[in-house]
């Protein structure tokens, strides 16, 4: 199986720190479960453990940025987007500081531990605050050249990976990458699938499916949620039909800002498959994702019912 | 500056924010007025911090965790040259101004955006800390309110200053005792904050907060204390230096009319005066 995103992460900053001490990653008992404990363990003097306690994890990564360093605060996503979003909007987006986050088991990733441990209105709670940027990679290969864009930049971004490695969207050595472009992945003209995150996967299976059966689908790896790449979604808006797949829920997720462009600029009938305005059922991801038609099955079901 | 010399400046300080906040017609005057001393005391004496090191690493690094209670830093920061006193006074939470109602920092010489309560202390400790992970010389001060201690980050912030032994951290408790919706004994007791913080590791001190002297001292002391942070407890009193506005919840943002105005400006000159 491939490396788990959080792996990646964990590795390119081990990789990046060695040449840079101002690179510091802090966890709220997180290493384990953020993968990050080989750099706590290489890089002790660059890594900093605040505790179970994700408010003062992000308010001390701002600080830390305040004074010239480049900090990587590492929580499970459902608490940082959640528990720690004032000090995301004050400390790190309003007092504009170089705070990277990184959710962690993002989505529904915890499975069975149930929606306290769920992030599913992360693009919303975090991409709602103005200068806050949200990215969502869907595999390893993607991950890593995200993880080395966003370091080398200045501002404040919120980062989501899951829990357990993915299948490869993209083929070592051939990762097309473009920051904040959305990567499209196929082109076709009777049907466009956006996604992002884990199920940009299940996105590409679908359009393989569906490519046996005649039907020639766009897929569009929108990696970059905020800033939104406007530009790729026009480019869907021309098939007449977008569906949108996130593992997030239909209130300020990726389908309500792609509707938004659509509306305004292009108008056509896009569709959302997403998570329900409700504690999700009980399941691991796969289980999850088939219960509401998120796996390629469900997409692929969902592109045949609207090109009938 | 000698002891004289900061308590004149404390005078002009508060006869500043008067003016600013009869001018623009908000402000929160009875915060500004008792956190006075320890923002003169910092800002004449302390810090290692100037128009001309703004972009130093080395440079102090202050957070007015009790953002509210701006206007007196924004006088201070005049005064020492950061920006034009004329702008600030002129434009002051008017349409379109740079200066408005909490910290930002497009604004020179600050360091920090605040206003949500329970935020710059943590702020702090990672400023603190990553002085310490680089060796830098420079010191980290933060202006905590007293009702402000009723957030519970606070003391994620607290609990890790103590952790990390942060003996380059001076946090400050602006003990006024007085809250918008009265008594902080009332609203949610506050009492002991000497046990409380001794409790997770900090050096205590606790003194009379508007008495620049006992500050001076109390930095001083904070200074050289090694191996944990200390928190100056500054016993203050609310509208401290206008004797209508003393030790009155209403003037926590209360403004003056024009008699009420004069009548302050005449204190506090009697006051210089008699210094």
């Amino acid at each position: 199986m491939a490396t788990a995103n959080k792996q990646v992460v964990c590795n390119v900053l081990m990789e990046l720190a060695k040449e840079d001490k101002d690179i510091v990653v802090l966890c709220s008992d997180s290493r384990g479960s953020g993968s990050m404990t080989p750099f706590a363990d290489e890089l002790p003097g660059q890594f900093i453990e605040v505790g179970i306690a994700e408010q003062s994890l992000v308010s001390m990564a701002a600080g830390l940025a305040n004074a010239g360093k480049k900090p990587m605060a590492v929580s499970p996503a459902s608490f940082l987007s959640t528990r720690s979003m004032e000090q995301v909007k004050v400390d790190c987006a309003y007092s504009h500081m170089n705070v990277k986050l990184l959710g962690i088991s993002g989505g529904v990733s915890y499975g069975a531990l149930g929606m306290t441990h769920h992030s599913t209105t992360d693009i919303a709670t975090i991409g709602s605050i103005p200068g806050m940027r949200v990215y969502f990679p869907s595999d390893r290969f993607q991950t890593e050249k995200l993880t080395r864009a966003l370091m080398a930049d200045t501002e404040p971004a919120y980062i989501r990976v899951g829990r357990n490695a993915v299948e490869d969207v993209y083929e070592e050595g051939k990762v097309p990458f473009e920051m904040d472009k959305a990567t499209v992945i196929r082109e076709g003209r009777d049907i466009a699938i956006i996604a992002c995150g884990e199920l940009v996967w299940h996105a590409m299976k679908a359009a393989e499916a569906l490519a046996e059966k005649g039907i020639e689908a766009t897929v569009i790896d929108m990696y970059c949620v905020k800033p939104l790449d406007r530009e790729a979604v026009l480019k869907a808006a021309q098939t007449g039909t977008i569906i949108t797949v996130e593992e997030h829920v239909a209130i300020g997720g990726l389908g309500s800002m792609v509707a938004q462009v659509t509306a305004a600029e292009a108008p056509c009938r896009v569709v959302n498959l997403c998570l329900p305005d409700s504690p999700v059922v009980t399941g691991n991801s796969k289980q999850v994702f088939a219960h509401y038609g998120l796996d390629a099955a469900g997409i692929e079901k969902t592109a045949l019912e609207l090109l009938k | 500056m000698t002891i004289t010399e900061l308590e004149r400046k404390a005078c002009d300080i508060r006869a500043d924010v008067v003016t600013l906040i009869h001018k623009a017609g908000c402000g929160h005057i009875g915060g500004d007025m008792s956190e006075v001393e320890a923002l003169v005391a910092l800002y004449y004496k302390h810090l290692n911090c100037s128009p001309e090191n703004e972009s130093d690493p080395d440079r102090d690094r202050f957070v007015l965790s009790k953002g509210h209670s701006v206007e007196t830093l924004y006088c201070i920061l005049a005064d020492r040259g950061y920006f034009d006193k004329a702008e600030l006074m002129d434009t002051y939470s008017a349409y379109g101004s740079r200066f408005i109602g909490h910290p930002n920092n497009k604004i020179p010489g600050i360091e920090m955006n605040s206003g949500s309560l329970g935020h710059g202390l943590s702020v702090a400790v990672g400023m603190a800390k990553a002085g310490k992970m680089d060796g830098r010389p420079y010191r980290v001060y933060a202006v905590l309110g007293d009702g402000e201690l009723a957030e519970g980050s606070v003391w994620e912030g607290v609990m890790a200053g103590g952790h990390f032994k942060l003996d380059n951290l001076t946090a400050f408790v602006d003990r006024n005792r007085l809250q918008i919706s009265g008594s902080t004994e009332d609203v949610m007791a506050q009492d002991e904050q000497e046990r409380r913080w001794a409790a997770f590791g900090w050096n205590v001190v606790s003194i009379p907060g508007n008495d620049i002297a006992a500050v001076d001292a109390a930095i001083s002391l904070a200074k050289e204390t090694k191996g944990k942070p200390t928190v100056i407890i500054l016993n203050t009193t609310k509208g401290k230096g206008v004797s209508f506005m003393e030790n009155l919840a209403v003037w926590h943002h209360k403004v003056m009319n024009d008699e009420q105005y004069e009548t302050a400006m005449a204190e506090l000159a009697e006051r210089k005066a008699g210094l």
